[in-house]
């Protein structure tokens, strides 16, 4: 360990809340930790919106993590405006903005109070959930460009990608006619239950006399054909869809019992024979929309089909021929044009490197984990990261011809939508349930006969009623719909709930490692070598904390109770190391290179096991003194989730890195299943061919180089730190965190399975019971419409009931 | 007895109202975002209302 005798206490920046290294940033007696939160600080202050403090403590956005600040000329272009906006004229601009920091109450309080610092805005309103804020702008007061500089300033900045530039038409479609059919369902259903209870009450037929008889009959007559030709329009065209494809799903049951249950009413009211099923037939209804409602649920604010475009920033800065940086939109960048590019910011198209040299991250696109390393000359391909460095590129391909859309064009990404393939339990056992529900109503029916045409129909239509699979088609919904919630609670987050089937039947699951396994947070750094005095200790903890490099970051980090201390000279070499000179002392950090091009004559060690990770060498005045280990360790739990997981399914492990880390994983694996240096179509193809030998395969990856095997796979799972952030094409979204729990959300998801089976049983019971009675030509009205809702209520009931009960048995959170 | 059609017709007409009402809320977008309205009921309006204010004034 090296020696740290001056140590900061712990101080919580005011705004954000991170605590402070070091003091320097204070203002009105508060500190902050960095210069952006002062401002954001400031501001507030001025426009007196400091309640936003009171709301939640150190509400704010980090501002030191930001990682760059965009320039916003391109909000200037019209064209680009237009392309954006929702709306615009010579007045008034409206824009629906995606702003992934939104994170409390004390956001939504800000954020609809901008007109307070921006008095151009006239109307700001914030959908949490789906991190988004509607914004009404004044333009002859104020513009968009001012707005979003405000909203970066205080560190909201809206994330404006390539896909709104191409976007053709507005995506409000948001489907509100489900909750008008059920609202119409529910209203007929109350109405017609109040007009069909004195009925219930008095058999006899003296005491309603037969004028009320024709009005409630004409009333429920009235009431139900909404039901029926609005209501209940999925279900009866899905079904005959179904027939004319020659197929039979659980629409085909449930609309047999509709026009069963309808007609049926209808013949009676009209003939007077009887008061008919209204009640019982829009509650059915009613009831399965509730159904459909839960199965509808979705998470608004992630995004499961994100392409290569969400990637993309929306502008880049581009050098102009007087030699000024000009922002410009990226579908308007031609070959041949000169752009600058800073530290973390993306390569949006095939570029030519004009620097001198370059450190460029290819992790999300190709895996690998270690910058490379690119001169003068060289080809950088779309999706990379500049790390380290600004750099000067000349693009050589619009952004339409890179690397990474061609990687996007890939066969894998044109395959069948997996949710229309699947055919859930209910649709498999429809045909079956289906046929054996006629046979029964025939038989009846026939036996019947003897007493009559008109008993042997009444026979058939009371089983056709009875039988309708409302119970059935409520159970599939309603226990997957707890489980998605139960799975998000525990930061899974399931694209649609008819995947939960899929993601039971897994038996192989594929593991990438870059990213996935290992954490780009859980970073493991080790000293070995001679202690530094804590002169020298402080002059490389300032000068490490200046660089951006990951390995500078790393070990700034790790020396993080140290006291950072100016040095005079400090010099870095990128992609070798740095150099600091002080008064008294030479220090060297970085790779071998650079130590042996300096101090040639120093022995380097790297003692003990083979080192795994990354190495930076320290030498001190001609001396060596050691080395840091820098290893992306695995995220905490893992280990125990890869042992458990081991004896129960096939484990696979895919990266793109080189194989320099195989010992470590070997263990867990196995020797066979590793494979290092995968290309994104080699994982794409590697999961084919588990699959076509049968394999129901699983796959757990994050960046776009596993887009094609998640894809391809059964059940894709895309993990992402940050939820909100870009995560490739998937099935389902896992936070990092949660990632340990991955064996007991497949287990749950089995278990899921199993109540889906037992509320069928209990769906079942109550069919044979209701048939009892429909076969003996006992069915009332009354029977019916007790029956009905009872064994819906019930299954609702017992799957809440069950799913949460398991969950909680196998330590999943179940409440908020 | 009879008045029992008026009270029906009545009953209807104050339920179809409220089917209105429901098809208004959902068209208007109130079923849309079911979360942040019950983060912004809690926010205390009088401090910006002054705020507000006194912005005004200052530009006045």
């Amino acid at each position: 360990m090296l020696s740290s005798d001056i140590v900061i206490p712990d101080q919580l920046c005011y705004h954000c809340g991170e605590s402070c290294s070091d003091t320097s940033h204070s203002y009105d007696d508060k500190h902050f930790c960095c210069n952006g939160c002062q401002v954001a600080y400031k501001i507030l202050k001025e426009g007196d919106l400091c309640t936003y403090y009171e709301l939640d403590r150190n509400a704010g956005v980090s501002l030191k993590k930001l990682k760059r600040r965009e320039k916003f000329d391109y909000l200037e272009d019209q064209e680009v405006i237009h392309k954006i906006s929702d709306f615009a004229d010579d007045k008034h601009l409206s824009i629906n903005l995606y702003i992934p920091g939104i994170h409390c109450a004390s956001c939504v309080w800000l954020l609809e109070n901008l007109s307070v610092l921006d008095e151009g805005v006239l109307k700001s309103q914030v959908n949490f959930l789906r991190r988004e804020l509607d914004l009404l702008i004044d333009i002859r007061s104020s513009s968009l460009r001012s707005v979003v500089e405000l909203l970066t300033t205080i560190g909201y900045q809206p994330e404006i990608r390539f896909e709104k530039l191409d976007r053709t038409d507005t995506p409000i479609n948001k489907d509100r006619s489900l909750w008008l059919k059920m609202g119409v369902a529910g209203f007929a259903f109350g109405n017609i239950m109040l007009f069909s209870f004195p009925d219930y009450l008095n058999n006899s037929e003296n005491s309603l006399g037969i004028e009320f008889r024709l009005i409630f009959g004409a009333l429920n007559i009235l009431l139900a054909l909404p039901v029926l030709l609005y209501s209940s329009q999925d279900y009866l065209r899905s079904a005959i869809a179904a027939i004319r494809q020659g197929g039979i799903n659980l629409d085909v049951p449930i609309s047999i019992g509709i026009a069963a249950l309808f007609g049926r009413s209808l013949y009676e009211i009209l003939s007077g024979t009887g008061a008919g099923y209204m009640d019982s037939f829009t509650g059915l209804i009613f009831f399965l929309l509730i159904g459909k409602m839960i199965e509808k649920k979705t998470f608004d604010r992630l995004s499961f089909d994100r392409d290569y475009r969400s990637y993309l920033p929306i502008a880049v800065n581009r050098i102009t021929e007087s030699g000024q940086e000009q922002s410009v939109s990226i579908d308007k960048l031609s070959p041949g044009l000169t752009i600058r590019l800073r530290n973390q910011e993306l390569v949006p198209c095939d570029c030519i490197l004009e620097s001198e040299e370059a450190c460029m991250d290819y992790s999300f696109i190709t895996g690998e984990s270690e910058p490379v390393q690119v001169v003068r000359g060289d080809l950088i391909y779309a999706g990379g990261r500049i790390s380290g460095k600004s750099a000067l590129l000349r693009t050589s391909r619009e952004v339409e011809n890179s690397y990474l859309t061609r990687l996007w064009d890939n066969k894998a990404f044109s395959a069948p939508d997996k949710e229309k393939v699947i055919t859930s339990f209910a649709d498999r056992i429809s045909p079956i349930f289906t046929y054996t529900v006629l046979a029964i109503a025939l038989t009846s029916g026939i036996w019947w006969l003897q007493s009559g045409m008109e008993q042997a129909l009444s026979v058939f239509t009371a089983v056709l009623i009875i039988a309708c699979p409302c119970a059935l088609a409520l159970s599939t919904p309603f226990t997957l719909g707890s489980t998605l919630n139960i799975f998000s609670l525990n930061g899974l987050f399931i694209r649609n709930s008819k995947l939960i089937e899929s993601m039971a039947n897994t038996d192989t699951i594929v593991f990438d490692k870059t990213g996935t396994l290992t954490s780009p947070d859980q970073i493991q750094v080790e000293y070995h070598g001679t202690a530094p005095d804590p002169v020298i200790s402080s002059l490389l903890k300032g000068a490490l904390s200046e660089s951006v490099h990951p390995l500078s970051r790393s070990v700034a980090e790790y020396l993080k109770h140290i006291k950072p201390a100016k040095s005079e000279h400090y010099n870095e070499f990128p992609g070798r190391g740095i150099q600091i000179e002080s008064e008294n002392h030479i220090i060297l950090a970085g790779n071998s290179e650079l130590i042996k091009s300096t101090w040639p004559f120093l022995k380097i060690t790297e003692e003990g096991s083979p080192v795994s990770g990354s190495v930076v060498h320290v030498a001190v005045d001609q001396q060596y003194l050691g080395y840091f280990e820098i290893r992306k360790g695995l995220r905490t739990g893992l280990n125990a989730l890869i042992v458990s997981l081991k004896d129960l399914f096939r484990l696979y492990l895919l990266s793109g890195d080189n194989s320099a880390q195989a010992p470590y994983y070997e263990p867990y694996f196995g020797k066979d299943h590793i494979q290092f240096r995968q290309s994104p179509e080699d994982k794409l193809n590697f999961i084919q061919s588990l699959q076509n030998s049968d394999k129901h395969v699983m796959m757990v990856g994050d960046g776009l180089n596993d887009a094609g095997a998640l894809k391809q796979s059964n059940f894709g799972i895309a993990l992402s730190d940050d939820i909100s952030s870009f995560s490739p094409a998937c099935d389902a979204i896992i936070e990092g965190s949660a990632l340990s729990s991955l064996n007991r959300f497949i287990d749950f998801s089995k278990t899921s399975m199993k109540i889906i089976l037992f509320s069928f049983f209990l769906s079942l019971l109550y069919n044979i019971t209701g048939l009892s009675f429909a076969v003996t030509g006992q069915l009332s009205p009354l029977v019916a419409a007790i029956l009905m809702p009872l064994s819906s209520v019930s299954v609702m009931v017992f799957t809440f009931v069950t799913t949460r009960f398991f969950a909680k048995k196998m330590g999943l959170k179940i409440w908020k | 007895m009879e008045v029992i059609f008026l009270l029906i017709g009545f009953s209807l007409v104050v339920a179809l109202i409220f089917l209105g009402l429901f098809f208004w809320a959902v068209r208007t977008g109130q079923f849309d975002d079911s979360y942040t309205p019950s983060v912004r009921m809690l926010f205390d309006e009088k401090r910006t209302s002054k705020t507000n204010q006194s912005n005004k004034n200052q530009d006045a």
